[in-house]
C-alpha cells in the first residue's frame, strides 16, 4: 500500500531563518512569489475590473490614500517608535501646498504634486523637530494637537481661504492618469520602505526604537535618525495630501480632519502592525466598509472604533501577520 | 478686575477638567484618552434622567450621572485596558478608540444642536468688586477648591487612597506590601471617571451638551497635564492658572478665537523648554536628545 504523509510547503524553501530562502524550482518561486504578485497585479488592475462600477474607483484612490498615510503611521510607530497620531497634519501641509501651488502660483499639476510634497515634508519636518526629544505618550499628544492647531489658526486668522478653503485647483488630466498615480506610488513606496527598513539604517532606526542610549553610545546621533524617519513618513503624507487636493480640486479644512489621522491607525492595527503590508491589508479593507456604510453617518466612526479597540484587544498581531503565518502552514499530501 | 476674577474662574474650570485625567495617569500611569467621552456621557446622563423621567429629582439624577459615569470608566479598564496594560501605543490607540466611539455613538444618537442643556444650581448674578458674576460660576469656584482639598485628604488620610498613592510613587514596592495594581487602576478609572462626570455637571450649565465640548475637554485637560507635568498635581493647578489667565487675557485683548491656539502653543513652548512639563517627574525625558 501507497504511503502518505503531510508535508508543509516551505520546508523545503526555508532556510533556518525567516525571510533567507534556498528555491530550487519554479513552483517554489511561485509559491514565495504568489501573494506579492497578487498585490501588485490585483492593485494594478482593479480599475479595470472596476470598469462597470464608475462610483468605485473614486474609492480605489481614497483607499491608496489611506494606504500610503498607514503606510507612514506604521513606518513612524513601529520602526522608530515614534507614534503619530496626527497623521492629518501632513495631508492637511500637503494639500494645502498644492492647493497654493496649483491656484496662487498657478504651477501645473505635474509640478504642484512634487512640490507640495517636497515643501511640505520640510515644512512639517522642521515643525516637529522640537518634539522629538519626547517619547511614547507625549508625542502622540503634541502630534494629536497639531492639525487641531493649524485648523484653529486658518479659521481664526482667515486665511488660505479660510473655512471655504482654496477653490479651483486643478484635475488630473484623465482618470487613468488620475488612479494610475497614486496606485504606482503606493506600491512603490511600499517596496520601497520595505527595502529601506531591511537596510542598515533600518537597523538603526529600530535601535532608536528599541533603546536609543545604545544608539547613542554607539556614535549615531538620535536626532539625525529621527528627523530622517519623520522627513520620510511626513513625504508620504503630504504626498497623500497634494493628491487629495487635485482629486477634490479643493483644498480646505476638511484635510485637517480626523478621519486622516484614525483611519489609517485603524488600518495599520486591523493589518498587522510593523509589516508595512498590513498598512495597505487594512485600508484595502476598511475604506470599502466604510464606503458600504456612508448610509450610517458619523456612526461608521463608531463601528470602526469597535472594531479597532476588539482587534487590539484579541488580535493584537493583526491580519497581515495571521494570514501569513496561515499561509507558511500551508501542506500537500507527499508519497513516502 | 474683571480679568482677574473672570481668569480664576477659568483656571478652576480648566484644573476641574484636568482633574480626572491627571488623577488616572498619576495613579495607573494609563493616559485616558476617553476623558472627554466620559465628561459628555456624564452630562447626557445626568440630562436623560432629568428630562425622560418627569420630576426627577436634580440631585439624584446628578448622583446617578456620576455613578454610571465612574461604572463606565471601571468597566473601560476591567474590560479593555487591562489587557494591554504596559503597551503604550495600544493603550493610546484603544481608549482614544474608546472615547471616540462614544462621543461619535452619542452624535449618532441625536446628541447635535442646541437642546441639550443642564440647568444651572441657583440663578441671578452677585456683583463681587464691581464685576457682575452669576452664581453658577461662584458654586464652581467653591466646589473646585472643595474637591481639591476632598481629593487631598482621600489620598492621606485613607486606606484606598494611601494605596493608590503607594502604586503611583513605586508601583513594585507596593505591590509587595499586598496591594493589588489592578484594583488600584480600577479605583482610580473610576475616580478619575467621577471627577470627569462631576466637573461636566458643574461647567455644563454654562453651555450646551455638544459633542465638541467632549474634544475640547480632552485636549485642555491633556494641555493643562502636560504644561504641568504629567502625573503632578500640583503641576496641574499651576498650569491651569497659566492658561486660565492667558486665555482670559487672550480674549480681552484679542478674540475669542485664539483661546485654543494659546493652549496649543503653550504646550509646545513648554515642551520645547521643559519636556516634562513644568513639575514633571519623569526623568528619562528630561534627558533631552
Amino acid at each position: 500500500m501507497e504511503m502518505m504523509r503531510k508535508e508543509r510547503i516551505d520546508r523545503g524553501i526555508k532556510v533556518r531563518t525567516e525571510g533567507i530562502y534556498a528555491i530550487s524550482s519554479m513552483r517554489e518561486i511561485l509559491y514565495l512569489l504568489g501573494p506579492r504578485l497578487l498585490l501588485i497585479v490585483g492593485l494594478i488592475s482593479l480599475p479595470l475590473v472596476l470598469e462597470l462600477a464608475p462610483y468605485w474607483k473614486r474609492v480605489v484612490n481614497i483607499m491608496c490614500v489611506y494606504s500610503l498615510i498607514a503606510l507612514s503611521f506604521d513606518f513612524l510607530a513601529n520602526y522608530v517608535g515614534l507614534v503619530c497620531l496626527g497623521g492629518a497634519f501632513f495631508v492637511g501641509v500637503g494639500g494645502y501646498l498644492a492647493a497654493i501651488f496649483n491656484v496662487y502660483l498657478s504651477f501645473p499639476i505635474y509640478l504642484s504634486i512634487p512640490l507640495a510634497t517636497i515643501c511640505g515634508a520640510i515644512f512639517c519636518t522642521l515643525l516637529i523637530l522640537p518634539c522629538l526629544p519626547l517619547r511614547g505618550v507625549y508625542f502622540a499628544i503634541v502630534t494629536l494637537m497639531y492639525p487641531l492647531f493649524f485648523t484653529r489658526v486658518i479659521e481664526a486668522l482667515n486665511i488660505l481661504g479660510g473655512t471655504n478653503g482654496i477653490t479651483g485647483v486643478d484635475s488630473f488630466p484623465n482618470q487613468y492618469v488620475e488612479q494610475y498615480t497614486i496606485i504606482i506610488i503606493t506600491l512603490l513606496f511600499l517596496f520601497g520602505m520595505r527595502r529601506f527598513v531591511n537596510q542598515d539604517i533600518g537597523l538603526v532606526l529600530r535601535g532608536v526604537k528599541d533603546n536609543d542610549q545604545a544608539v547613542r553610545a554607539s556614535g549615531i546621533s538620535i536626532a539625525y535618525m529621527k528627523t530622517l524617519a519623520v522627513f520620510i513618513a511626513s513625504f508620504m503624507g503630504c504626498f497623500a495630501g497634494a493628491y487629495i487636493a487635485h482629486l477634490y480640486m479643493w483644498g480646505g479644512l476638511s484635510l485637517f480632519a480626523l478621519d486622516f489621522s484614525i483611519i489609517p491607525i485603524a488600518s495599520v492595527v486591523i493589518g498587522g502592525g510593523g509589516t508595512l503590508v498590513g498598512a495597505i491589508i487594512g485600508s484595502v479593507v476598511l475604506v470599502p466598509l466604510s464606503e458600504i456604510l456612508r448610509a450610517f453617518g458619523t456612526f461608521r466612526i463608531v463601528i470602526y472604533c469597535i472594531i479597532l479597540t476588539l482587534v487590539i484587544v484579541f488580535k493584537s498581531e493583526g491580519l497581515m501577520i495571521y494570514l501569513q503565518r496561515k499561509y507558511h502552514q500551508f501542506e500537500r499530501w507527499v508519497k513516502v | 478686575m474683571e480679568i482677574l476674577i473672570y481668569g480664576i474662574v477659568n483656571s478652576v474650570i480648566l484644573s476641574l477638567m484636568a482633574l480626572g485625567f491627571t488623577l488616572v495617569y498619576s495613579i495607573s500611569r494609563l493616559p485616558n484618552f476617553a476623558h472627554g467621552a466620559l465628561y459628555i456621557t456624564s452630562g447626557y446622563i445626568t440630562w436623560l434622567f432629568l428630562n425622560k423621567f418627569e420630576g426627577f429629582p436634580y440631585p439624584f439624577a446628578i448622583i446617578i450621572g456620576i455613578l454610571i459615569t465612574s461604572i463606565i470608566g471601571a468597566l473601560i479598564y476591567r474590560l479593555v485596558l487591562i489587557r494591554i496594560r504596559g503597551m503604550e501605543i495600544s493603550e493610546i490607540i484603544a481608549s482614544y478608540a474608546i472615547g471616540l466611539a462614544m462621543l461619535e455613538g452619542l452624535r449618532w444618537g441625536g446628541l447635535r444642536g442646541m437642546t441639550f442643556t443642564l440647568p444651572t444650581f441657583m440663578t441671578g448674578t452677585v456683583n463681587i468688586f464691581g464685576v457682575d458674576i452669576d452664581y453658577q460660576r461662584i458654586i464652581i469656584v467653591g466646589v473646585g477648591v472643595s474637591i481639591f482639598l476632598l481629593l487631598y485628604l482621600f489620598t492621606h488620610f485613607n486606606r484606598i487612597g494611601l494605596a493608590l498613592r503607594g502604586i503611583a510613587q513605586d508601583e513594585r514596592a507596593a505591590m509587595m506590601l499586598g496591594i493589588d495594581s489592578d484594583m488600584t487602576a480600577v479605583v482610580s478609572l473610576a475616580i478619575g471617571s467621577g471627577l470627569a462626570g462631576f466637573a461636566a455637571i458643574l461647567l455644563l450649565p454654562l453651555g450646551n451638551i455638544i459633542v465638541e465640548v467632549g474634544y475640547n475637554v480632552l485636549i485642555f485637560a491633556i494641555a493643562v497635564c502636560v504644561i504641568g507635568g504629567l502625573g503632578s498635581w500640583v503641576g496641574t493647578i499651576v498650569a491651569s492658572f497659566i492658561i486660565g489667565f492667558a486665555q482670559i487675557l487672550t480674549e480681552a485683548f484679542l478674540s475669542t478665537h485664539y483661546q485654543m491656539v494659546v493652549a496649543l502653543l503653550a504646550i509646545i513652548i513648554t515642551l520645547l523648554i521643559k519636556p516634562s512639563g513644568l513639575f514633571g517627574k519623569q526623568k528619562e525625558l528630561e534627558e533631552r536628545v
